[in-house]
């Protein structure tokens, strides 16, 4: 078992220098550059700041995205060939951090956050309009107060 | 009640968003845990730079420090070459095996690399990127500690000093092989 996985590599080397001449490859897949474009993208260029793999120039990009296409032309599928690299690689490797476990704290953190804002500005609202309707509330006033108010402001001038 | 409650929930709530803030800052960004650690050594078969092919499994049996390097990486791998040499030269009687694989580099820049330091451990190329990738190198230096049976057991990220290769090898040297 051991020997037939170091021999693995050796055997796909040779494969790949044999297809080589040949571009794709007799036994492989038509790839479109596409296709490798949409699993490039999600992965990080590891030499890069803030690239993918898709949009960085670098020559570690390019090694990449010849894995890829090599990857999907064997039969992979997109999701294979990303697990290959997050294998290698750690959750690091994507772009977008996967939605399960202590990662769900990026993707429902600003839900809640704005949740959390909006409960807030409406109790603030609630209480705001509450006290500005309740405030003429108290301002009943005898009609003798509003007579001698009358009598004392048009008795101003 | 509802007011007095709000006025210590909105400024309580910011502390966990603080607390999650205050860890953030204080882990090192480049620090990436690899998933290869604890696992079997990724096989591999790479020419030399006289185009000699090296296979790591037939380094089995042995501590293997697995260093990866270039020429343009200045000055990390120029500040640890030097150590790798040394420390080599004082572990490989002992069954302890120093291969150094240059990446993204050219052959001329990296045989003058290997001459100007006179390394005289086993320097391979790895010209498509596949072991790097397999490795999960995201940079240079990083070097990898692979123990009697195989196993990736460290991942050293920037210049290994004198100090972590000793200890290192000398850990995992004391343990029983196989």
């Amino acid at each position: 078992m051991r020997r037939a996985r170091a021999l693995a590599p050796l055997l796909l080397a040779t494969l790949l220098a044999a297809a080589a001449p040949l571009g794709a490859g007799p036994a492989a897949r038509p790839v479109t550059a596409q296709q490798v474009d949409d699993v490039a993208a999600q992965l990080r260029c590891v030499v890069c700041q803030n690239l993918s793999v898709a949009d960085s120039p670098s020559e570690m990009a390019g090694q990449m995205r010849a894995i890829v296409r090599e990857r999907l032309a064997t039969g992979e599928t997109p999701e294979q060939v990303v697990q290959f690299f997050v294998e290698r690689y750690g959750e690091w490797i994507l772009l977008s951090p996967r939605p399960q476990g202590f990662n769900l704290l990026v993707w429902l953190g600003p839900v809640v956050a704005v949740a959390v804002g909006l409960a807030v500005v409406g109790v603030l609202l609630a209480r705001w309009t509450r006290r500005r309707a309740g405030a003429p509330a108290p301002a009943v006033v005898d009609p003798a107060m509003r007579e001698r108010i009358r009598r004392e402001t048009e008795a101003e001038p | 009640m509802t007011s007095r409650l709000l006025r210590w929930l909105i400024p309580l709530s910011a502390v966990p968003l603080l607390a999650l803030l205050a860890y953030g800052f204080r882990v090192n960004p480049r620090e990436v845990p690899s998933p290869l650690v604890g696992r079997p050594a990724p096989p591999f078969e790479l020419q030399s730079f006289d185009g000699a092919p090296v296979a790591l499994e037939s380094q089995r049996g042995k501590v293997v420090v697995l260093n990866f390097w270039a020429s343009w990486c200045y000055p990390a791998c120029y500040e640890e070459a030097p150590v790798l040499e040394r420390q080599w030269r004082a572990f490989r009687e002992r069954g302890v095996v120093v291969i150094g694989v240059d990446i993204q580099d050219t052959v001329e820049a990296g045989r003058k690399f290997t001459r100007d330091f006179s390394l005289s451990f086993t320097n391979l190329r790895d010209a498509t990127g596949k072991v790097s990738v397999d490795y999960g190198v995201y940079g240079v230096p990083e070097t990898f500690f692979i123990d009697r049976r195989g196993r990736i057991r460290v991942k050293h990220v920037g210049a290994v000093t004198d100090e972590v290769f000793r200890t290192t090898v000398e850990r995992l040297l004391s343990e029983p092989p196989g």
